[in-house]
């Protein structure tokens, strides 16, 4: 059955999935394959391309000496799965080992490693953690987990087109936030959710981030950054976790879409990726900056 | 917009605008050089200039000089190669009148002495803006195949190069056009779908009243 959508609003996207009974990731991938005027095996597997850039993050992300070009950051990746590996974890499996991999992820995109921007360079770890830790450790096929990327996609699309994905524009919220939601709805489909648990899931991550500033440290993609990732992901979880017990969000996804785009236009600039404000601001921020690029800081 | 404008680029970190596009803008200017750069002048402005120690900027234009996509997991060593490679390299901040806040002015000198001053932006996500090329204003974002052609502005000269890309049946995309004064120096740049084949850049370069004509690769 062939039912039209568009990425106006994630209700066309989900509400075409229920009408045609197939899941949100394969209408995506039939839509992409006929607006692309390319064959859906060849944009399967250039997704699963991207799916391999990630997997390939994880290894030297999690090595003990792996140090930013800055030598600000590093090595947090490391710390948290020796705990999740020597079954030290507080919060145990899943919940673990997708920590460990965002901070693998946005550690190496720190040290000029090789990622996938997803959606953007900042925000590189929210989304490949989710899905490798549901490969990983709650068994999901590689092929259904190639082909959640494509119900992020569009959870992304939906966000740029209504709002932003630019932390210079809306903040972390537009960034780590959408990546987040993003997540979400990857996971709430790889663990069996129907169309409109992915449209709560997505709404919940969402709403949790609402008003989270881009405050980068000395300018720099790694504090917060590389933290925000791992809590990014968490909260992915979360989301995914309520709406498949069945939690819906009281404000549906699209306006809760829109609602972030209006705070990211309260936000002064400051707090969209000028480093000026939050924690950018700090005293330790100020002396990092000094010891990265030297001088005194203009803002003191 | 498509999927992979949402996940995508694949790319070195830890910037989209500050790595990516770099080593793009330094992947034209080695295209436009034609040949191994031995000399390499970088001036950086605005925001490039306050924080490429971090970002790894001059990393990445070096890299994409030395002819590395923007995933190349080499760029980190970037310098050490460029010194293994015999490119010395020289970069300094400065200042751009005008200039986006992400701008670099890329000089190349290669080993016969010919030279290529490249002025690109990077705009974010990766995605670039080379706005002069030898001195001159040009407009294109080295996504698409591009065609740089050094002319004498006279009447029909734009026509004859465009029939050229007609006759082999080319889709032109964009085309700017900027010259010194009437009667001058001037350049087109075309950006077209797609390729086109071995020789259709030399029958422009032999029309009258072209001084070079250069075809740029997607970068």
């Amino acid at each position: 059955m062939n039912v039209d959508f568009n990425y106006g609003t994630l209700a066309s996207v989900l509400s075409a999935a229920e009408k045609s009974g197939l899941p949100v990731s394969a209408l995506v991938l039939r839509q992409q394959a006929e607006q692309l005027e390319t064959g859906e095996d060849e944009i399967y597997r250039r997704m699963a391309g991207n799916y391999r850039v990630m997997r390939e993050c994880i290894g030297p992300g999690c090595e003990k000496d792996l140090r930013s070009t800055s030598g600000l950051t590093g090595g947090d990746a490391y710390r948290v799965k020796l705990a999740a590996d020597a079954g030290k974890s507080l919060v145990g499996r899943p919940l673990s080992g997708a920590l460990y991999r965002a901070l693998a992820v946005s550690g190496l995109n720190a040290a000029m490693g090789r990622i996938v921007a997803a959606p953007t360079a900042g925000s590189c770890g929210i989304l490949p953690a989710a899905v490798l830790t549901m490969q990983a450790e709650k068994k999901a096929a590689e092929r259904a987990c190639v082909m959640s990327l494509f119900t992020a996609s569009a959870v992304g699309m939906v966000i740029a087109g209504a709002a932003t994905l630019a932390g210079a524009e809306g903040g972390c919220q537009a960034e780590c936030g959408s990546a987040s939601a993003m997540a979400a709805a990857s996971v709430t489909e790889l663990a069996g959710g129907t169309p409109r648990m992915i449209g709560s899931a997505v709404a919940i991550a969402l709403q949790n981030v609402l008003g989270l500033v881009c405050d980068p440290v000395a300018g720099l993609v790694e504090i917060p950054c590389i933290l925000r990732n791992a809590s990014g992901v968490a909260n992915a979880f979360v989301a995914a976790e309520l709406a498949l017990d069945g939690v819906e969000s009281a404000i549906p996804p699209d306006e809760v879409i829109r609602a972030m785009k209006k705070v990211g236009e309260s936000m002064p600039p400051a707090l969209r990726e000028t480093a000026e404000g939050g924690l950018a601001s700090t005293p330790t921020a100020k002396r990092l900056r000094r010891q990265v690029f030297g001088g005194p800081d203009e803002t003191d | 917009m498509n999927v992979f404008d949402i996940l995508g680029p694949v790319m070195i970190g830890p910037s989209s605008s500050h790595t990516a596009g770099a080593a793009r803008i330094g992947g034209v200017a080695r295209a436009l050089l034609g040949a191994p750069a031995v000399r390499a002048e970088i001036l950086l402005h605005g925001s490039f200039a306050k924080t490429y120690r971090g970002h790894g900027t001059d990393k990445a234009l070096i890299a994409g000089i030395m002819g590395m996509a923007p995933d190349d997991a080499r760029i980190r060593r970037a310098p050490e190669l460029a010194r293994e490679n015999g490119l010395r390299v020289s970069i300094a901040a400065g200042e751009i009148a005008g200039a986006h806040p992400n701008t670099a002015r890329v000089t190349l000198t290669d080993a016969k002495g010919r030279s290529v001053t490249v002025v690109g932006s990077s705009v974010g996500g990766g995605s670039i803006l080379v706005t002069e090329v030898n001195g001159m204003d040009v407009s294109f974002t080295g996504q698409h195949t591009t065609l740089i052609v050094l002319h004498r502005d006279t009447p029909g000269t734009i026509a004859e190069v465009t029939e050229v890309l007609a006759a082999e049946g080319v889709n032109i995309c964009n085309f700017r056009l900027s010259r010194r004064c009437r009667g001058g120096e001037a350049v087109m740049t075309i950006e077209i779908d797609g390729a086109f084949g071995g020789d259709v850049n030399e029958r422009i370069a032999c029309l009258p009243n072209i001084y070079s004509s250069t075809m740029l690769p997607p970068v």
